[in-house]
């Protein structure tokens, strides 16, 4: 499977269903950045380097996620609005496994 | 009145190298950015993170492509205006611009190039409902002078090495330094780290973790704020300033209100001419700037900003029609009086 399913909600609560390709090594981030689904420079600040917190999203459904990464860890402890199923978008690669994820973007920090 | 050729809104890599394409043109360049340094994001948000897209250098960190660019622009002598930003702007009659910091420094200059990147870098406030309240009535998100602090109580909020740091240092200045992070672990230097236990055994901070401020107290000013601990009742710390510290997040800022025509948080450019902006004499290069099939790549700012420079000189000097020269020909004359060139050919005759 090369395209996936995903569910985003936006910052105005708006649900948007759009296909990600997992051959692209894509991840969340730049998947909200290509559909716009967050104001330009309001996302993905910092280009995916888990330094910014931009691209935080609550993850709404029971998929198996990468670890968080040392990195990841330290930037939500800085972030605000961060809740227990808080991710940072730039660190979850679209892979096959990702399906029907669903996931709501963070207020805009 | 700071005056030049070519005044340029940010010192990240795409303004640093605009002073070098300036420069072959015999143009000086005064930087003007809100950060205490050049390098705008490689130096602020990630100095050791490798960039593998600089031509001819198959690594380079961000820190690094900084001190490569200052050094080449260095026989140009720019100017810098550092730790202010750029905040109004207003044409003169003779066509120049005036650019006023928010400190008050004044810059004049024919050509205006914004190579804002993302934007100014503002302190992250933490989504308090009271805190614009407060701001300079004892909530400060920038330590400007320790002094202030002298003897007062001081709580600071944050776990990376500007809230480890501070709290270190106003641990001798305050009397009584309060440290609140959302976990128990902190991201900052680990000898920072290691300094605020050992000043925490001590006494000397009051260190609450993990916890998070949920209130600022006070009427006309920080007379507290109200701490909650995981899973306990909040509670109240009696503080006569609070500084949040969260690191900077980039605000495209006052440049908003100069007129330009922006999109998607980005100035509009003619990317088919020059890159100059709707208002005839100001340009916008690199990630500020927007046009069909824009990409926000160093790289891209780098060819942005030497066309943009051609571009000046025919404003600033109309009357002039420049010729473009290979530097392997010309060669590189700084305004210090250096001259790099390539060698003469040594033609020898044999009898």
């Amino acid at each position: 499977m090369s395209d996936i399913t995903i569910n985003i909600t936006d910052r105005e609560g708006v649900k948007h269903e759009v296909i990600a390709p997992t051959d692209m090594a894509v991840n969340l981030m730049e998947i909200v950045r290509s559909y716009e689904l967050a104001e330009e420079g309001t996302i993905g600040v910092c280009g995916g380097m888990a330094m910014c917190a931009s691209c935080q999203c609550y993850v709404k459904s029971e998929h198996k996620l990468p670890e968080l990464t040392d990195d990841e860890d330290a930037m939500l402890a800085e972030a605000f609005h961060v809740e227990d199923n808080s991710r940072l978008g730039c660190q979850i690669q679209m892979s096959p496994e990702l399906n029907g994820l669903e996931v709501e973007l963070a207020p805009e920090m | 009145m700071i005056q030049t050729d070519i005044l340029i809104i940010g010192a990240g890599p795409t303004g640093l190298f605009t002073v070098f394409e300036a420069g072959l043109l015999k143009l000086r360049c005064h930087l003007i950015d809100a950060l205490p340094q050049q390098g705008g994001q490689c130096s602020e948000i990630y100095p050791k993170k490798p960039i593998y897209d600089i031509p001819a250098y198959p690594e380079i960190l961000a820190g690094d492509l900084t001190d490569k660019l200052m050094e080449q622009i260095k026989q140009f002598e720019p100017g810098f205006t550092l730790g202010e930003r750029a905040d109004t702007i207003e044409k003169q009659e003779d066509g120049s611009f005036i650019v006023t910091t928010n400190k008050g420094t004044k810059h004049q200059a024919p050509v205006v190039a914004i190579a804002g990147g993302l934007g100014s870098f503002e302190p992250r406030k933490p989504p308090l409902p009271n805190i614009a309240n407060f701001e300079d009535k004892g909530v400060e998100y920038i330590i400007r002078d320790p002094e202030l602090y002298r003897d007062k109580k001081v709580v600071i909020a944050g776990g990376g090495d500007s809230a480890l740091d501070w709290s270190i240092f106003l641990s001798d200045v305050a009397s009584e330094v309060t440290l609140v992070h959302r976990r128990n672990e902190f991201r900052g230097a680990l000898d920072s780290v290691d300094k605020v236990q050992e000043l925490k055994d001590a006494g000397k901070i009051n260190l609450i973790t993990p916890a998070e401020i949920k209130g600022i107290l006070g009427t006309d000013k920080v007379t507290g704020v109200s701490v909650e601990r995981k899973g306990e009742e909040p509670f109240t710390v009696e503080a006569d300033h609070f500084i949040p510290l969260f690191g900077l997040s980039p605000k495209l800022g006052p440049i908003v209100n100069w007129g330009l025509e922006i999109e998607k948080n980005a100035i509009k450019v003619n990317n088919a001419l020059d890159y100059q902006t709707n208002i005839p004499g100001i340009y916008a290069i690199g990630d500020v700037n927007t046009y069909p099939g824009k990409l926000k790549l160093i790289l891209c700012g780098f060819h942005e900003a030497t066309l943009m420079c051609q571009s000046a000189y025919q404003l600033i000097h109309p009357d002039k029609k420049y010729v473009m020269k290979y530097t392997t020909v010309g060669g590189v004359e700084g305004f210090d009086g250096t001259k790099k060139e390539a060698p003469k050919a040594v033609v020898k005759a044999i009898n």
